[in-house]
């Protein structure tokens, strides 16, 4: 069976170029960076190249790129930084968005038991941040402001340079957590202005556990992984130079051709969302225009989202939902109760993310596909039977 | 693997899938709130009050799926009075164990036949030990939002 892979917003798989330049760093060139001899010189400056490399695809400058083990552990450092130098002023006032990943909403919710307040932004049902509720919600203790680029479920985009400036004006730290942006869409941090921002290489055809926490230069941090002084002395740890070269290659790769992957990836997921749009009682969540090109989510009304997954991966074709069957919660996910869903439309949700490396062939299938197995478990579904015969009203 | 290849092969192929015009009892159970909901329609002898026949449909996940599909075997074919010893333990041990996570699902499949018997019950006039219907048991009562 052919696999059919529509879940890059999950993880990507690895670039081959990628992969060939992570290979040396196995066996031959398996210095440590921070030794003085020449292995160790060497996987120095392949770890400084590297380092050079995702400035350059950003617009920063080389210090301030810091390498850390992923997405979650740059939004935990981050936003437990800025949290610690807010404490210190006396600033306990945090503002995020209802939606974000929970490697920032967990860590927001830490200083929110430890006697911060937080602001949870609402984002409306197309998925957005308004600027006029951050403004209206920005004080004198104001700490930081984290908020998401694009989101990992609906993928709709925030307003980040608005929200970058209004925070620059009033003297807040502005964190983004750019892990689904970065590699799909332009991140510029020349025109940016954030303060901080989260980076993720696996979801750009980049290798797992490592990523990248940018922060101006100019900008204070403090130490979250303690120990050895590697990265400029704020993060410890022997160094994962297979893993920031691998990141770099995969920056460089989606970078250089941006246009094109988002022109391919959103005719395909137009396509998507235009067929199964057809299929009756289904919506799209989140913004249809403004979201990442590669995203569709859709919910269908009467199934449940985990049966869906189960069968479609039957057919070698890899998804996900926001059903609450598939979070391994009661509740389905966060992100759809945000934009307004009610539990039934939440618990029918299909994710399907694409890359450059999908094609149209695989879309067609996956299109004859959804289509089938949604009537197919509709066909026993007695909440779709009630709504069918009219003892329940369509919700959808 | 999230489920067995027994639970796979419920989920994939569903037993006793449907619904009876002239049931004798209908139960269902759940709320599309936490995500499942189950309903099953029995038909009995009443000479022999054995579960002649029994069809179930399930809005909800792979072992809510599985867990009545695999209920509705079990239970065909046996008195009324066996069906209601039904536990949502044998359920799971028929199918061969579940995700820990996924239990409540099972206890939905028990709860349903429940149902579905003291349906019966009330429709026939029949005197039942309403202990049988343990608390915990909310078949149809809870409120669909
Ligand atoms: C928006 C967002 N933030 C953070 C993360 C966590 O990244 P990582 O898996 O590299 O820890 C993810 C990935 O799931 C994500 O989508
Ligand atoms: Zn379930």
């Amino acid at each position: 069976m052919k696999t059919i892979y529509l879940d890059n917003a999950g993880t990507t798989q690895m670039s081959p170029e990628v992969k060939k330049a992570m290979l040396p760093f196995f066996d031959e060139e398996y210095g440590n960076a921070s030794s003085l001899h020449f292995l160790g010189q060497k996987a120095r400056e392949r770890l400084e190249e590297a380092r050079a490399d995702i400035a350059k695809c950003l617009n920063c400058l080389p210090e301030e790129i810091f390498f850390t083990s992923g997405g979650s552990e740059s939004d935990n450092w981050a936003i437990t930084s800025a949290c610690r130098e807010g404490e210190r002023k006396g600033k306990k006032h945090i503002i995020t968005s209802a939606f974000e990943h929970h490697a920032v909403l967990n860590t927001v919710k830490r200083f929110e038991r430890e006697g911060f307040r937080v602001t949870y932004l609402p984002v409306y049902e197309n998925g957005i941040v308004k600027v006029e509720d951050l403004q209206n919600a920005l004080t004198d203790d104001t700490a930081l402001v984290t908020i998401m680029f694009a989101n990992n479920e609906i993928g709709t985009i925030q307003p980040i340079e608005e929200i970058g400036k209004i925070c620059k004006e009033k003297g807040v730290l502005f964190h983004c957590d750019a892990v689904q942006a970065v590699g799909h869409v332009e991140v510029d941090l020349q025109k940016l202005p954030v303060d901080m921002l989260s980076i993720s290489a696996h979801k750009f055809h980049g290798p797992k556990g490592v990523g990248v926490l940018f922060k101006r230069k100019g900008k204070r941090i403090e130490s979250f992984i303690l120990g050895g002084t590697q990265e400029m002395n704020k993060r410890a740890g022997t160094e994962n130079v297979a893993g920031c070269v691998g990141m770099a290659v995969a920056l460089k790769e989606a970078c250089k051709n941006l246009k094109e992957n988002n022109e391919h990836e959103k005719r395909l997921r137009d396509k998507l969302f235009d067929e199964l749009s057809k299929i009756p009682h289904s919506r799209i969540n989140g913004d249809r225009i403004n979201r990442l090109p590669n995203n569709f989510n859709m919910s269908f009304e009467g199934i449940e989202g985990e049966g869906l997954i189960l069968l479609l991966s039957d057919s070698g074709i890899c998804s996900s939902s926001g059903s609450a069957c598939t979070s391994g919660s009661l509740d389905p996910s966060h992100v759809l109760l945000s934009i307004g869903l009610i539990h039934d439309v939440a618990h029918g949700s299909l994710r399907l993310t694409l890359s450059r490396f999908t094609t149209e062939e695989e879309i067609d299938f996956t299109i004859k596909e959804v289509k089938r197995i949604v009537e197919y478990l509709r066909s026993f579904s007695p909440l779709w039977k009630d709504y069918e015969k009219g003892v329940k009203k369509h919700v959808i | 693997m999230l489920y067995n290849e027994k639970v796979m092969d419920h989920f994939r192929n569903p037993r006793n899938v449907g619904e009876i015009e002239d049931a004798d009892g209908v139960g269902e159970v759940g709320n599309a709130k936490c995500g499942d909901i189950m309903k099953m329609w029995i038909k009995v002898d009443k000479e022999k009050m054995i579960i002649e026949d029994v069809k179930f449909m399930t809005f909800g996940c792979g072992s809510a799926i599985a867990t009545s599909s695999i209920a509705t075997e079990m239970i065909k074919g046996q008195p009324v009075e066996k069906a209601l010893e039904l536990s949502n333990k044998a359920v799971v041990e028929a199918l061969g164990g579940l995700p820990a996570y996924k239990l409540h699902c099972s206890v939905l499949a028990e709860e349903a036949v429940k149902a579905a018997v003291k349906d019966f019950y009330d429709k026939n006039g029949i005197e039942y030990d309403k202990e049988k219907f343990k608390p915990g048991f909310h078949g149809g009562e809870e409120e669909v939002s």
